[in-house]
């Protein structure tokens, strides 16, 4: 085991996360969970791949999408990143007003990167790009679709995790609990980053 | 004494100062802008592995210091990385049952 692995081990240890691997359970669930996400994102992505080509009578992808569109929300997302992992170092350093705030402005550019994707599927839509148009539409909407699904729920937590922190009910190690929600938010951002080079950038 | 031991405690909890997150994110911008001048500039026959290599760079940055992979156990690496390699090997299968059985 490198010096890093085993500094972590001691860490957790010291930390009181006592279980046979010496790492905190919660953290090994969220990283197994956020490795079975990938399986569900690589089966979408592997599916436009294939159907991309497929447009039957409706708007061929390079119709219709909005590169400058996509790429501001893209480094919204990105910056939200960053401002995640910004909370996570609060938290560790127990500073609560800091920790709210960047778990703040994480949900703020969360709900603007929803907010571009719901205007982007709005414009799709009036410009004939319907669910089932084609194949490429279906495999499209579906993609994109569960990724926004993610986000919203990552917003969703982000909000509950300020909330428990504001009334003081976090129930074990509160650095933690942001840091698994930072995964989890780290997560769908690189996704974002695949579905914007494979699906918007690179053209079928 | 003190600052010393906070110091380690801070790189020990964290991997990385505040300053070096701000150093990655802007590294990130730097490399979100190259790919979408691919866009507006052409790139020739660099176009599609030069967007792939950014794509990946970017994608090995958060995951190894956004998400702290870099400074974790490497219990964790492996289980997100089979799990990243699984779905790479569905879209090659996949990929391959459409060129080779599906007309």
């Amino acid at each position: 085991m490198s010096d890093t692995a085993t500094h972590a081990t001691d860490h957790a240890a010291e930390a009181g996360h006592h279980s046979s691997t010496g790492l905190s359970n919660n953290k090994l669930a969220m990283w197994l969970f956020l490795g079975s996400e990938c399986l569900l994102f690589g089966g979408l992505i592997s599916t436009y791949m294939l159907y991309r080509g497929r447009v039957s009578d409706g708007p061929h992808p390079s119709q219709i999408y909005d590169i400058p569109f996509t790429s501001v929300s893209s480094f919204v997302l990105l910056m939200s990143s960053l401002t995640m992992v910004l909370a996570v170092t609060s938290a560790q350093r127990k500073d609560d007003a800091r920790t709210t705030l960047w778990l703040t402005v994480t949900a703020l550019l969360g709900a603007t990167f929803i907010g571009g994707q719901v205007y982007e599927f709005t414009t799709f839509y009036r410009e004939g790009l319907g669910f089932t148009t084609s194949l490429f539409s279906s495999s499209f909407y579906s993609l994109t679709g569960f990724h926004g699904v993610h986000v919203s729920v990552g917003v969703i937590m982000l909000l509950a995790t300020i909330g428990i922190i504001k009334k003081n009910k976090v129930t074990g190690d509160k650095a933690e609990v942001v840091e698994l929600v930072g995964l989890y938010w780290h997560f769908v951002d690189i996704v974002w980053i695949v579905i914007f080079t494979l699906i918007y950038l690179i053209p079928s | 004494m003190s600052t010393a031991t906070e110091a380690h405690n801070d790189a020990h909890e964290h991997g990385m100062s505040d300053a070096g997150y701000i150093k990655i994110a802007l590294i990130l911008a730097a490399i979100t802008a190259l790919e979408v001048s691919t866009y507006y500039v052409d790139f020739g026959p660099l176009f599609m592995p030069s967007l792939i290599i950014m794509m990946v760079i970017k994608f090995v940055m958060v995951v190894s210091y956004f998400m702290h992979l870099k400074f974790e156990s490497r219990i964790f690496s492996f289980l997100f990385y089979t799990g990243l390699g699984l779905a790479l090997f569905v879209y090659f299968v996949a990929l391959a049952t459409f060129k080779f059985f599906i007309a």
